[in-house]
């Protein structure tokens, strides 16, 4: 897997050692705090609700176990001994004290990690499909990709002053498991129809206040072609991108503003331009990359004791019904961990269990981890007759929850029991939801469902994009929950309708409960989806679930 | 036409080394008790205690006027944030719930 290079590890230790003294500027009181402020941000700490908070990259959300044990080392020396991850495929520690924050960079750049533009208007951590690597249905590993991207936008002296953020999702397959088309510049792996791979390029995808599915600009672009093309389109949006309103920045309303025809031509002029210079560089240092992301030697080995433990042992039986995914090498499997235990916080994992990832990966997963935008940690390389010790591996340790894309695989922003951006809590309504449903023992009738769940328009929960999303509001000083329909967040994006008034921190569960028995009594079968049956009949025999008063009313 | 009446205010921040809540006290000192703070009626008055707030950099970061009300215990929150800030968390028993010393 990707090492750091000398430049990098030398930059990064200089942004530490830089970063020290601005502390210590700080807490000495010859720095403001708005002098500070963009120096923090520029460092991934955060200022939240009861302390600060330090988010950390994982580019692509690839990790090895000595990163995995680092961040659990992390956790708990100078945290409460968890980490959250988020829907960035990042790691966020929510008790730093501002004095011990250099020291964490430190610990963090002894495994090659950084907390370096998580924040502020530059391009940010690039995503990418956690099944990277190992997807049957890849075309090709889309991290090399973006290791790529990251090596081009970091420190980029043309981008570090964007007119706003810009986040960048690359999906090696055609199946989109990376939300591409919710992103700034989306990426798809396809191929032309002389069979060779390239790109769909999408752009101007976003959720938050606006949200936009993003719009092909390049149906086919030659991987070669990738870095020039990338390049035009940042340095396109950072002409013509609004810098007078905050609310306006983003790339997704300069597309919609000018059109995509006008952004088209301006990119293709600005893209011939810059082919040009590129004159092959990035190809020879893509190929480098390339060869550090080797696939790992795949064993061959029957898989027969994996059968027989899955015919004697029902919850295992249950765990790998939900939490496998199919590998591109023979015997082997995806593993999805759920870090979403009904009843707890969604994306949290203690320095415990991050240990006991680490080991697993170690010993049986060819030391290779992944973390989901779904905020679920994939163990991507598993050989078939490893998967009965891994099962009790993650048993041991709390992890085995079997659900896996089911009702209580909820994905939920830290909302406002820790943001300051907040307008209201979204942790514990996904906590009731999975609690619930698991009274209910309900949640293998329901099948594939997504909820996701976001405590501002900031969107981080993707409520957007959640078969049924939850955006909490502050309504006249009461928390107070929206609810959108029909969302989707996979090559087939869609932005979720709003189903009506919202509801209040009481009524959101029992809510969500007459919308899935509204689903399971009008689905054409068990196997029509929640979002299937949406499609098929839209808004109307939901809403009435939602709002029997209303109906009830109407009929009257 | 009345003038709305003002709502009683509290200073609040949070401590510059580790973040926490904090709240001013009508003897300046900054307290982790929101029920210590010092509850203010008047607008003149919430103005320069904030300004007093703002040229302590070096002791609290983000000072602003939050509304408060009077309860038995001392100063209490309006806003159901300002509640959150003032407990902690609700999904782990972290942070000032669990009862932290109560002066900066
Ligand atoms: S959606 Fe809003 S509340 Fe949730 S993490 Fe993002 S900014 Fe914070």
């Amino acid at each position: 897997m990707y090492k750091y290079n000398e430049f990098d590890e030398n930059f990064v230790r200089e942004r530490v050692a830089q970063f020290r003294g601005q502390v210590e500027r700080r807490i000495d009181g010859s720095l403001t705090e708005d002098e500070f402020k963009p120096l923090r941000l520029m460092n991934g700490l955060y200022l939240q609700l009861h302390a600060y908070m330090l988010r950390v990259a994982i580019p692509y959300g690839t990790l090895n176990a000595a990163q995995m044990r680092q961040l659990a080392y992390l956790a708990e020396r100078w945290d409460k001994g968890y980490g959250h991850f988020t829907t960035r495929q990042n790691i966020q520690y929510n008790w730093p004290k501002l004095k011990d924050v250099p020291d964490m960079l430190d610990a963090l750049a002894d495994v090659g990690m950084h907390a370096i533009q998580t924040s502020g208007n530059t391009i940010r951590n690039v995503t990418a499909d956690h099944f990277a690597g190992a997807a049957a249905d890849e075309i090709e590993d889309p991290r090399p990709v973006a290791e790529l991207l990251r090596q081009w936008s970091t420190d980029h002296p043309e981008f570090q002053f964007l007119p706003r953020k810009f986040k960048i999702a690359v999906t090696g397959s055609s199946t989109d498991r990376a939300v591409t088309k919710a992103h700034d510049i989306g990426l798809r792996m396809v191929r032309n129809d002389a069979g060779e791979p390239g790109f769909e390029v999408i752009v101007g995808g976003g959720l938050g206040r606006t949200p936009m599915i993003g719009k092909v600009i390049r149906a086919f672009l030659p991987k070669a072609d990738l870095l020039p093309y990338c390049e035009a389109i940042v340095s396109v949006y950072n002409l013509l991108g609004r810098r007078d309103n905050k609310y306006k920045a983003r790339i997704k309303i300069t597309v919609a503003e000018n059109g995509l025809e006008k952004i088209r031509d301006l990119v293709e002029g600005r893209f011939n331009e810059l082919r040009r210079e590129f004159n092959g560089f990035d190809q020879e240092l893509l190929e480098n990359i390339e060869a550090q992301f080797a696939p790992p030697v795949f064993r061959k080995a029957p898989t027969l004791a994996f059968d027989a433990y899955r015919a004697a042992n029902p919850a295992f039986r249950s765990w790998s019904d939900t939490n496998l995914a199919d590998h591109h090498a023979d015997g082997y499997a995806i593993v999805s961990v759920s870090i979403k235990k009904h009843g707890a916080t969604p994306g949290d994992a203690s320095a415990d269990q991050m240990r006991v990832l680490a080991d697993l990966a170690e010993t049986y997963g060819h030391d290779e981890i992944r973390i989901s935008h779904e905020q679920n940690v994939i163990l991507p390389h598993v050989h078939k007759s490893d998967l009965a010790a891994v099962y009790e591996g993650l048993r041991d340790a709390d992890l085995a929850t079997a659900n896996i894309g089911l009702v209580s695989d909820i994905i939920a922003c830290p909302g406002m029991d820790y943001c300051a951006l907040a307008t209201a809590r979204s942790i514990p309504i996904a906590q009731e939801i999975a609690t619930r449903f698991d009274e209910l023992k309900l949640e293998h009738e329901i099948g594939p469902l997504k909820i996701k769940i976001s405590g501002c328009i900031n969107a981080c929960g993707h409520h957007h994009v959640g078969h049924i999303g939850i955006l909490g509001l502050d309504r006249a000083g009461v928390e107070n929950y929206q609810i959108t329909l029909g969302g989707d967040g996979t090559e087939t994006a869609t932005v979720g309708e709003r189903a009506g008034p919202g509801f209040s921190a009481d009524e959101i569960v029992p809510a969500i409960e007459r919308l899935i028995d509204a689903y399971l009594g009008i689905r054409a079968s068990g196997d029509e989806t929640f979002l299937q049956t949406y499609r098929r009949l839209g808004l109307a025999p939901f809403k009435a679930a939602l709002y029997p008063e209303k109906e009830a009313a109407n009929a009257a | 036409m009345s003038r709305r009446p003002f709502t009683p205010k509290v200073v609040t921040a949070n401590e510059l080394i580790d973040g926490d809540a904090v709240w001013l006290t009508a003897l300046d000192s900054w307290s982790r008790d929101m029920a210590e703070a010092e509850l203010i009626d008047d607008e003149a008055i919430a103005q320069d205690r904030l300004l007093f707030a703002l040229s302590q950099p070096d002791v609290i970061v983000g000072a602003y006027l939050a509304d408060a009300k009077a309860s038995g215990n001392g100063a209490a929150p309006v806003h159901f944030r300002e509640e959150f800030r003032a407990r902690g968390p609700s999904n782990y028993l972290h942070g000032k719930q669990v009862g932290v010393k109560n002066h900066v």
